[in-house]
């Protein structure tokens, strides 16, 4: 099999699935919010959401006109052939997809202000790779807006401050952020690691579905604690007010530093988009996230 | 919470009836601007030069849209709100130099718009972010596009649009600022917030 096709035609797919469907997890976690709503302003702009993914799926439309920052994870097995044309092949699917879906150019080169027009450049389309056991290669696509990146942080807290130090950090990081990453939000939060890695599990942590938590109860409690306490700010969808800021918090940590205490937290709008796809050696794909469009 | 429906050109007059929390739905002709539209057209307003389309009685949507062209004409795919504090450098003067009566973006202005607002009679209307699609069905037409040497997101594209909302009156033309109420109420909360954190510091 050639694996630059396949891995481009999935590649093509995942972002296609993920610019138009949101996951399931998602959309029901705006339906809850919009029942729960009780401001009248905060529902006028739930309804319009739940309106517009209905009539993203309808025709076929991206969810929303910023298609975003494109990022894939690629879980390669360690047996599997020809993991050198990976990277290639998505540079491809994403120069297809930018044409044919179509997306919106955003890659902008940052000394000339030039736009390449095709969603790619240096370090653009975005790989991270991780090396796991056998011979197939899994691939995530997350497209990530511009508005919800504007207002990730990363800091350090004082260690003595502890979780404590982390609670302040994040109610004070959405508080700052407003209206302005399109709330109701989904949080990543991180702790550990360094300044580096703290961002980059904050930001892979929003990959995790709604529905599932951290398997160490005393982690799924500070996301629940964190969760119940951002929606206390009263920001609500769009900011205008309401109950409803945030759809979920997922907690991830590394072991740190005894003098460094690196705190990440990455937003991600209510538009959270990824699919997933994996290739198995003889090249047949399974579609994880989302069903393919005919 | 009124709901108000308005044609393009809108008067001044029928933009200070509206109120904060109010829905307006608009119904004619809109351009996009974002960072590099407005700035371009300040800079010509300031040359004497004349800026592609009149805007007097308009909206301008800060928005960079997905568009795709279908033989000769252009489409609007998808075409949600961008966020508006990043304009808020050039729009007190944009209001001024080419009375817009109403500006159309996601996730408010500050101060130097409202008080522009107030003086020469125009509204925020919030959109609400990422509804990109619901937007592009309002959109009639794409009646041109303009300064494309800009780029897709930041060129501006001028729209026939057809009950284009719900836009949730933000800013009105009386000084009220629902985002500055709305965040003025979650400073109130921040230490409730700690307090049931238990957050000591």
């Amino acid at each position: 099999m050639d694996m630059a096709k396949v891995v481009e035609n999935v590649g093509f797919n995942i972002l296609k699935q993920a610019v138009i469907y949101l996951p399931d997890d998602v959309k029901q976690a705006l339906k809850k919010a919009y029942a729960a709503e009780t401001s009248e302003t905060g529902k006028t702009q739930l309804k319009a959401i739940l309106d517009n993914i209905e009539l993203a799926e309808k025709y076929k439309a991206p969810v929303c006109q910023d298609t975003g920052t494109i990022i894939f994870y690629v879980k390669a097995g360690v047996k599997a052939k020809d993991l050198d044309k990976i990277e290639d092949a998505l540079v491809s699917a994403t120069r297809r997809a930018t044409k044919e879906v179509p997306l919106r150019p955003n890659a902008v080169n940052p000394f000339t202000g030039k736009n390449s027009g095709d969603n790619t450049g240096r370090y653009l389309p975005h790989v991270n790779w991780e090396l796991t056991h056998g011979d197939s290669v899994e691939i995530t696509v997350m497209t990530k807006g511009g508005g919800s990146e504007n207002v990730c942080v990363g800091g350090m807290i004082v260690p003595g401050e502890g979780i404590n130090g982390l609670k302040k950090f994040v109610v004070d990081a959405v508080i700052k952020a407003g209206a302005q990453p399109c709330p109701p939000n989904i949080l990543g939060i991180a702790m550990g690691g360094g300044a580096d890695i703290s961002m980059e599990i904050a930001k892979k942590a929003l990959l995790k579905p709604l529905t599932e938590h951290n398997p160490d109860p005393e982690i799924a409690k500070l996301e629940k604690d964190i969760f119940d306490a951002v929606n206390m700010t009263g920001i609500g969808p769009m900011g205008l007010g309401g109950k409803t800021t945030v759809l979920g918090v997922h907690i991830d940590y590394a072991y740190r530093h005894p003098a460094s205490f690196p705190a990440a937290v990455a937003f991600n709008c209510w538009a959270a988009r990824r699919s997933t796809a994996r290739v198995s050696a003889d090249g047949t794909v399974e579609y994880l996230t989302h069903k393919l469009d005919e | 919470m009124t709901v108000y429906k308005l044609k393009t050109p809108i008067t001044e007059e029928q933009v200070r009836k509206l109120k904060v929390n109010d829905v307006l739905y608009v119904t004619g002709t809109m351009a996009t601007a974002r960072d590099q539209a407005h700035r371009r057209a300040l800079e010509y307003f300031k040359q004497g030069k004349p800026i592609p389309v009149n805007l007097e009685g308009l909206a301008v949507f800060h928005c960079g849209p997905v568009v795709a062209k279908q033989g000769e004409k252009w489409i609007a795919v998808a075409a949600g709100p961008t966020t508006s504090t990043r304009m808020d450098i050039f729009e007190d003067e944009f209001i001024k130099d080419f009375k817009v009566r109403v500006v159309i973006g996601k996730g408010g202005m500050g101060k130097r718009t409202t008080d522009a607002m107030a003086k020469f009679g125009a509204v925020y209307g919030a959109f609400t972010g990422g509804a990109a699609v619901l937007a592009a069905k309002a959109i009639k037409n794409v009646k041109s596009v303009e300064w494309f040497d800009l780029g897709m997101p930041e060129a501006m594209w001028v729209f026939e649009v057809e009950e284009f909302g719900p836009l949730v009156v933000a800013i009105d033309s009386h000084g009220n600022n629902l985002f500055t109420d709305v965040q003025k109420n979650v400073e109130e909360s921040k230490q409730k917030i700690y307090q049931k954190l238990g957050i000591l510091f």
